[in-house]
């Protein structure tokens, strides 16, 4: 894997910050280590809400003489941070937080310990767009989609939509990238001087229906779209991604990704985009792209147990419309996790809006601390199911299964906290 | 466009309306049309099911009207289409069955209140009326004692009603109405009763895909419209199985908020 060169933690740098900000940073890795010692995870939100604490101006200060991307999403926002560091990193030094938190105190964390002229390439929550954006003045704004996501306690998406609006018209960064096919999408970054369009395909339109601008209705037709009500429709788009080529810039790329699905091709035009956007070379960034063959554990092929794996995530309706789309064979046993702990929202309501149906004559195998909602969902879907008690138990059945094959993985898709767990039983992050 | 939806078939097949999915349908509202759907075709019944987007002409032919739970804002314009469509109120008039979930129930009682807490008119098919309250938003399981409702094949015991709930308002049911059943954990109507019965018309706080967890509430509703003796038996393993758990998890609080200080660090 190919991550951002390694970086120093540079003396050099903290000589050009201010006494309050040096001594702020210094708090930060202290608590960062401590915590650390006394094995709570990798210590850097905490590390960097000490630091904030100290010196809350310390995230522009931290990115006065970088330049800086901020990729955002509801899903997909890590995989594009991942892809677009790797693009740009193999022209220039890059620090990134994509394997970290993507609140300020996150990225805090992960700018404090590298050159100050360093490119920053961040993920952010979509809640913190509007403040990271402001502190950053970001030249670059990646903004992928957005749908619900743990409905139990995140914001309406409509809002998101006009808080990410109004970020752009206060601070327009030089370049937004965005997706044509979303309409929130598409509403917020119209806000942006400069907008480079991405045809994404994007089949999940069922949080969009309404109109964001007016509160009208959304007409899908084709591949365009447009309000019945308003003139808000389908801008004319620069990238185009269909079933294996990304077009960009007048020429057209063969999908270069390990990664697979159309889902990871769009990723991937997001990241060309933006690295042509900040001034990289186009070929080189696409050579860099097929280096990346799995991202912070997602599309993870490893062996269980005697078993080969294959991990993918998906934590909401969108993200299980994308994952079931990329699963192996049109026969192969599945097994799907879900957990309700607060990371994932406490309420699974959602399974119901998701199309399992789509995993056809597949059987599954319920596992997670809602398997029992699962089973219920599979059920009334008429989808062949058992539920296992643990994911070991689940690959047994899998293994009794006639159509098993050992040579193709076993697909386990899993919602957030569920695919930690399983991520932490094959190795955790490489 | 926007479709004229109407039915296809003419045989005796039972007829479902989603209501207003595109306004009021943010919980796995789909979930109930499914349920419903597959507990018919499993006991060899013929069903049709249609959703009506708001704009929409409403049929009111169906047997059967699903309105699901929603936002603030969709709510108060789901109600002015209801109101203005008066398709769902000829609907009830003939006996059509409904279910209302959440947001759903609030819109077909007298009055709820909107975003800023400005009372609006709602569509009177429930006696009942929903009010702002200076308490916390109802989030968590919603358990009941056992539930009851009278069809007009007589009163079918539903056992303990089980679900998710989250709402702001809290409902007063009126004289000519009852409710579904007591709570036993969370918050339901907010006086100890949960749902409200008007005639033919079953409001519930179980919001979303309420049906999934409460097959007895569900088979309620169908034997409303084809009878005790078409309701044979389905295998409900998977369904009684999560039906324990949930109920166990509820008595537990199992949502109670339970960060301890290492969980917030973890998360670090
Ligand atoms: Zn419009």
């Amino acid at each position: 894997m190919t991550a951002a060169p390694a970086s120093t933690p540079a003396s050099g740098q903290a000589k050009r910050l201010r006494p309050r900000a040096r001594l702020a940073v210094l708090a930060g890795r202290t608590v960062a280590w401590a915590s650390r010692v006394v094995h709570f995870g990798t210590g850097s939100v905490i590390g960097g809400r000490v630091s904030l604490l100290i010196d809350r101006n310390l995230l522009a200060e931290l990115t006065v003489s970088r330049e800086v991307a901020i990729v955002s999403a509801t899903n997909g926002k890590t995989t594009t941070t991942k892809l677009l560091s790797t693009a740009l990193g193999s022209q220039e030094p890059i620090v990134s937080n994509w394997l970290g938190a993507n609140m300020t105190p996150g990225i805090v964390a992960a700018l404090a310990a590298t050159n100050s002229t360093d490119t920053a390439v961040l993920e952010v929550d979509e809640r913190w767009v509007d403040s990271v954006l402001r502190a950053t003045n970001a030249n670059t704004v990646l903004l992928l989609n957005l749908s619900r996501d743990q409905l139990d306690r995140t914001q309406e998406v409509r809002k998101l939509a006009e808080q990410w609006r109004k970020a752009l018209a206060a601070t327009p960064p030089r370049t937004v990238i965005a997706n044509a096919d979303d309409p929130l999408v598409t509403w917020a970054a119209l806000a942006a001087p400069r907008v480079t369009w991405i045809a994404t395909g994007q089949e999940w339109t069922a949080d969009a229906a309404g109109c964001p601008a007016c509160s009208g209705r959304i007409d899908f037709v084709g591949t365009q779209w447009a309000c019945t009500s308003c003139d808000l429709k389908r801008p004319s788009v620069d990238v185009i991604v269909d079933d294996n080529d990304i077009s960009i810039a007048g020429r057209s790329f063969r999908s270069p990704l390990a990664l697979p699905g159309r889902v990871n091709r769009v990723n991937a035009a997001f990241a060309l985009a933006a690295s042509t956007a900040m001034g990289a070379d186009l070929d080189a960034a696409f050579d860099a792209l097929d280096d990346v063959t799995e991202v912070a554990g997602r599309y993870r092929v490893a062996d269980l147990n005697g078993t080969k794996i294959r991990l993918l995530l998906a934590k909401n309706p969108a993200g299980w419309h994308e994952a079931l789309e990329l699963l192996e064979g049109p026969s192969t046993p599945l097994i799907i996790a879900i957990n309700a702990r607060i990371a994932d929202g406490h309420d699974p309501s959602w399974l119901w809006d998701v199309a399992y149906e789509r995993v056809g004559d597949r059987f599954v195998i319920a596992i997670g601390e809602r398997r029992h909602d699962l089973a219920v969902r599979f059920r009334y879907g008429n989808i062949s199911h058992v539920v296992a008690d643990s994911i070991e138990e689940a690959i047994e059945f899998v293994r009794q299964s006639p159509d098993f094959d050992t040579n193709v993985p076993v697909d386990v898709a899993s919602n957030y906290t569920a695919f930690q767990d399983h991520l932490e039983k094959v190795g955790g992050v490489l | 466009m926007t479709q004229t939806p109407n039915f296809t078939r003419t045989d005796s097949a039972v007829r479902i309306v989603s209501l207003y999915p595109d306004l009021l349908g943010t919980y796995g509202d789909g979930g109930n049309a499914l349920v419903l759907s597959r507990r018919l075709e499993w006991r060899g019944i013929a069903v049709e099911h249609i959703t009506v987007d708001a704009g929409a002409p409403i049929p009111d032919s169906a047997d059967l009207y699903l309105v699901g739970g929603g936002e603030d804002g969709p709510q108060v314009q789901a109600t002015r289409e209801l109101d203005r469509s008066q398709g769902l109120h000829r609907a009830v008039d003939k006996g059509a069955v409904v279910l209302a979930i959440c947001a759903g129930m609030q819109i077909l009682g007298h009055r709820f209140p909107d975003a800023t807490g400005a009372t609006r008119d709602g569509l009177g098919l429930l006696d009942c009326e929903t009010v702002r309250v200076d308490r916390p938003r109802a989030v968590g399981e919603l358990l009941t004692t056992d539930a009851k409702l009278t069809t007009r094949h007589g009163l079918v015991e539903l056992g303990p009603l089980t679900g998710f709930e989250n709402h702001a308002g809290r409902t007063v049911p009126g004289p000519t109405s009852l409710s579904l059943a007591s709570v036993e954990v969370g918050e339901g109507n907010g006086d100890g009763s949960e749902g409200v019965i008007t005639g033919t018309v079953v409001g519930t706080y179980l919001h979303g895909p309420a049906l999934a967890r409460n097959p007895r509430l569900a088979d309620a509703l169908l034997e409303w419209i084809v009878g005790p003796n078409a309701m044979t038996p389905l295998n409900d393993t998977d369904v009684n199985e999560l039906r324990s758990e949930r109920i166990h998890a509820a008595r537990d609080h199992e949502l109670a908020p339970r960060r301890s200080w290492r969980d917030v660090l973890k998360r670090s």
